[in-house]
């Protein structure tokens, strides 16, 4: 293709897209509808990412699961300070908000599921800066987040069938389109970037979790931190 | 740091050259003087605008890049058990 070609297969989208789809955010509806199902299988690849991760890192045969306390049972764990808890909970809820605004608004403005979800889970992590492991462990429900992820990648696919069912295409848009530049236009790019958005904040406080808990949580089978035959020799 | 004989250095050197390849494709359907693919105002479309073809792509590579680097981590925290170091070059093929 030469490159007329292709600059030219980007300006009819920009020509057509708010007629065709009633969204003004270009981005967005080649990512969500004409470009739908290579998003299907975008948003799988992070749940490809939790599953390869979790392989990776389950507890080998050598090593066992152990509270962080187990390892010290007499010392208590000093209490964050309260100046860091309060920045904590006040950043928690601004980003709480603005991942609720990033999912919601894909349509008419830049945005989307990916970022949304990749901002909804930084909420978990600013909470584990503020507080501590235990914390964060006891607000991230494994099964929840499990769900979670399962029913994003689910409710993609919902939509796909939806299309189907109506005796169209897969993906086909079925939804009303709404009026350009309202919230609710676009027809299924609302839904499709909620349904990314739960799966790719599922994914990313999954993924965290795996990490955090190789350092806090999983032991060699003798006590000690997983087994470093010759420690401190970090190779830098 | 691309020198450095440290895995997680490399994760972070793989990730830095990820991030270049989304710049390279932003600059491919840039057109200067041209705005961004999102209308602001219904009455002057369709306006000149830059490619939003690659900036969807951009996106599905900024994806690929966090799964990429995440499953890379998990390779470093299992070569660093097993081995004891980061540096590639005392990682040996063991032999079954």
């Amino acid at each position: 293709m030469s490159e007329a070609v292709v600059a030219a297969y980007g300006e009819h989208f920009v020509r057509v897209a708010v007629r065709q789809r009633h969204t003004t955010d270009i981005v967005s509806v080649i990512t969500f509808d004409y470009r739908g199902v290579d998003t299907l299988f975008e948003e799988l690849m992070p749940f490809a990412a939790v599953t390869g991760v979790s392989v990776l890192l389950r507890p080998l045969a050598d090593e066992r699961r152990a509270r962080p306390e187990d390892r010290a049972p007499g010392r208590r764990i000093p209490p964050p300070s309260p100046t860091v808890g309060l920045l904590g909970v006040v950043l928690c809820a601004v980003l709480v908000v603005v991942a609720a605004e990033t999912l919601t608004h894909a349509q008419v403005s830049p945005g989307g599921g990916f970022q949304g979800g990749v901002v909804a889970a930084t909420a978990v992590f600013v909470l584990y800066l503020a507080t501590d492991y235990r914390t964060v462990d006891r607000f991230r429900p494994g099964l929840l987040l499990e769900g979670a992820e399962g029913a994003g990648a689910l409710g993609y696919l919902a939509v796909g069938l939806a299309g189907v069912a109506s005796g169209g295409a897969f993906l086909l848009n079925v939804l009303p389109l709404g009026t350009p530049g309202a919230i609710f236009s676009g027809g299924t790019v609302l839904v499709l970037n909620l349904a990314v958005g739960v799966e790719v904040a599922g994914s990313f406080v999954l993924v965290v979790s795996e990490l955090l808990d190789q350092t806090e949580v999983i032991r060699g089978r003798d006590g000690r931190r997983a087994s470093s035959p010759t420690a401190s020799s970090a190779g830098c | 740091m691309v020198t450095s004989r440290n895995l997680v250095h490399l994760v972070v050197c793989v990730s830095v050259a990820q991030s270049a390849t989304d710049i390279l494709l932003l600059e491919v359907g840039y057109r200067s003087g041209d705005r961004a693919p999102v209308v602001l105002d219904l009455g002057r479309h369709p306006a000149p605008s830059v490619d939003p073809i690659v900036q969807a792509l951009a996106l599905t590579d900024v994806v690929i890049g966090a799964a990429v680097t995440a499953l890379l981590l998990a390779l470093t925290i299992q070569v660093h058990k097993r081995t004891g170091t980061l540096d590639p070059r005392a990682v040996r093929p063991e032999r079954h």
